[in-house]
């Protein structure tokens, strides 16, 4: 999970900002040189693959195009399809669904798990390396593992469950079951992200702040509640942040565990993107679709970066 | 005089009792807390062992199941994993774009970083809110215009197709960036009296003292190519040039059954992380920390 973090965090210190030469022309010009030299290496591949790609896909987005035959323009034609066809609303509720179930698991259980793995624990480095070990598991392997896990006949988790006299749902193979299958394999892959990021935040939290709170008395969930969660509060504006971005553009595992079935039942927007791209070669539309998950993560980010000022609080 | 000295005593036997009682309260949630944690590590990797266990138990299907001791373990499964496709080369081609996009990306995001903390010029800010934007498009927004792009330079179905949109990375500038402004600018300063230009400070003074943001990266890098799904799905079609997660997510469709190789190829695919994670563990938390994302 390389993700995106951004402007979300606190401006760098800038007691020591170098200034730019001044001089002679000759000495601005070398020095716009350098400057180039250390820019042209990351902005080359950031035009050329990101930035244009971006561009042109807005162009596709207002044209009809099969990806072989030529485009026809249609204008804004399939903002409009999409928007009146219940299935956009449809893949739209399952990923908002998706989203809302895997955020609070990952955020309490990475929470917790951070809190424990950052007192004194023995093979505290064996416990966080296993908790990790998913987080560097391709989501295919995580997709087929938890498919064969959660398989309803004779999987481990439907065969632990009758033990207890449960029998269990039929998990991806069941179009209400289908969602939460997903969710409990993704919470299960990243919760040691989420957890790494907390503690690292954890650790940077002074320790004389609980010294002071512990001889006024204060008791752990105490402390928990007025010290560590707003002293918290950047990491876990950067865990909400990503997630939700993250979340949104939730593809791998559904692609490998239900493929978006079964019925649709699982189908989320870049599941649906991919699907009208190349197997039914309806790109424009797949363009206009793309542009709308775009603006829709734009907005949530943006909300998210404008409601940090209530609730984060940087030191 | 007698009673100055007695009331710390008597105060010092009324503490014992809650003093004591708060020993036993801490010790008791010490072992609780163990249990907990290491019965949730337990359940973390228990995926783990069995994908191991069915790995090593031929013939394991969805419906006859793998025992957890299995009675006859055999490395078949890998055999057949490696003999009946290309699977070496799978795995080859897996690490080779890893190395390289790793490689690249170290080289694009520590100079960049550089650019961004050190080199101050007009639009700068402009400049970085841009770089850090293209991290919020998601890349299925891109893959219809990247693959026209790539089909007109002729690029499909080649590495360089498959590598060029990982060149660079505006995560790994962003965390190489935070760690450099965090290197003394005094270090600077030094170096250009010593007569140091901005390469050889960047060279010998700054590298040198951001290694856990570079292996964090590294780490990072690695992980996102060596997963990465949907782009080498779309450039990578010959058999011969897929990746990993391709070959076992194809796996899937062609040998429906045979759960046993398909486990196999898991544990292959996670072992290189494993490797690579332990050897950078000790870094991750300090980059991650010293990154400011905190």
């Amino acid at each position: 999970m390389t993700a995106p973090v951004l402007p979300l965090l606190p401006p760098a210190s800038r007691r020591h900002r170098p200034t730019r030469p001044v001089g002679s022309r000759s000495r601005r010009a070398r020095y716009g040189l350098v400057v180039l030299a250390f820019l042209l290496p990351s902005a080359l591949p950031l035009l050329a693959f990101t930035l244009g790609p971006m561009i042109a896909a807005l162009w596709v987005s207002l044209n009809q195009w099969n990806l072989l035959s030529p485009m026809t323009f249609v204008g804004l034609g399939n903002y409009a399809k999409l928007l009146t066809d219940p299935a956009t609303g449809d893949v739209f509720l399952h990923t908002v669904y998706y989203v809302l179930g895997y955020l609070p698991i990952v955020y309490i259980g990475g929470l917790a798990l951070a809190l424990a793995l950052n007192t004194a624990l023995k093979g505290r480095a064996l416990l966080r390396g296993i908790y990790f070990l998913p987080v560097v598991t391709s989501w295919i392997v995580v997709a087929l593992v938890w498919r064969w896990l959660l398989s309803p006949s004779s999987g481990v988790v439907n065969t632990v469950l009758g033990f207890f006299g449960i029998s269990g749902p039929g998990w991806w193979t069941d179009p209400s079951w289908a969602m939460p299958s997903i969710i409990l394999a993704s919470a299960w892959k990243d919760l040691g992200f989420v957890m790494i990021i907390l503690l690292a935040g954890l650790q940077a939290i002074p320790t004389d702040m609980y010294d002071a709170s512990k001889m006024d008395g204060a008791g752990w969930w105490r402390r928990l509640f007025s010290i560590t969660l707003p002293l918290l509060s950047p990491s876990t504006f950067f865990v909400l942040v990503i997630s939700l971005i993250n979340g949104f553009q939730v593809f791998d595992q559904v692609y490998a565990m239900t493929g978006g079935g079964p019925n649709g039942a699982s189908e989320v927007v870049v599941e649906q993107i991919y699907d009208m791209t190349f197997r039914y070669g309806r790109a424009g539309e797949a363009s206009a679709l793309s542009w709308m998950l775009f603006v829709v993560i734009l907005a949530v980010t943006v909300i998210q970066v404008r409601g940090q000022r209530r609730w984060v609080t940087y030191d | 005089m007698t009673e100055t000295v007695r009331l710390p005593a008597l105060a010092r036997t009324q503490m014992k009792s809650p003093r004591s009682r708060e020993a036993r309260l801490r010790l008791a949630g010490f072992v609780v807390l163990h249990v907990v944690i290491i019965a949730g590590a337990c359940v973390m990797f228990f995926p783990f062992l069995w994908t191991i266990i069915t790995s090593i138990t031929p013939g394991a299907t969805l419906t006859n199941a793998p025992a957890l001791i299995p009675a006859n373990p055999s490395l078949e499964p890998y055999l057949r994993l490696f003999s009946e496709r290309p699977f070496v080369q799978v795995v080859g081609n897996s690490l080779l774009l890893a190395a390289i996009t790793t490689c690249v990306q170290l080289v694009t995001s520590s100079t960049a970083a550089y650019a961004f903390s050190r080199l101050p010029f007009r639009g700068q800010g402009v400049v970085f809110a841009i770089y850090l934007a293209t991290m919020m498009i998601p890349l299925q927004v891109l893959i219809v215009p990247l693959f026209v792009e790539l089909k007109t330079f002729g690029l499909l179905n080649s590495y360089l197709g498959a590598l060029l949109p990982t060149f660079a990375s505006a995560f790994g500038i962003f965390l190489l960036r935070q760690a450099i402004n965090q290197v003394p600018r005094d270090l600077d300063e030094a170096a250009t009296i010593d007569g140091a230009g901005h390469f050889r400070i960047f060279f010998q003074v700054v590298l040198p003292n951001i290694r856990p943001a570079l292996a964090t990266l590294v780490v990072f890098s690695f992980m996102s190519s060596w997963n990465s799904f949907l782009w080498p799905l779309i450039v990578l079609r010959s058999p011969e040039l897929q990746t990993l997660p391709i070959a076992l997510a194809a796996l899937q469709g062609q040998y429906i059954s045979d759960w046993d190789v398909i486990m196999a190829g898991s544990v292959v695919s996670v072992i290189p992380m494993l490797a690579l994670y332990l050897f950078a563990q000790k870094y991750v938390i300090q980059g991650v920390a010293s990154s400011g994302i905190k």
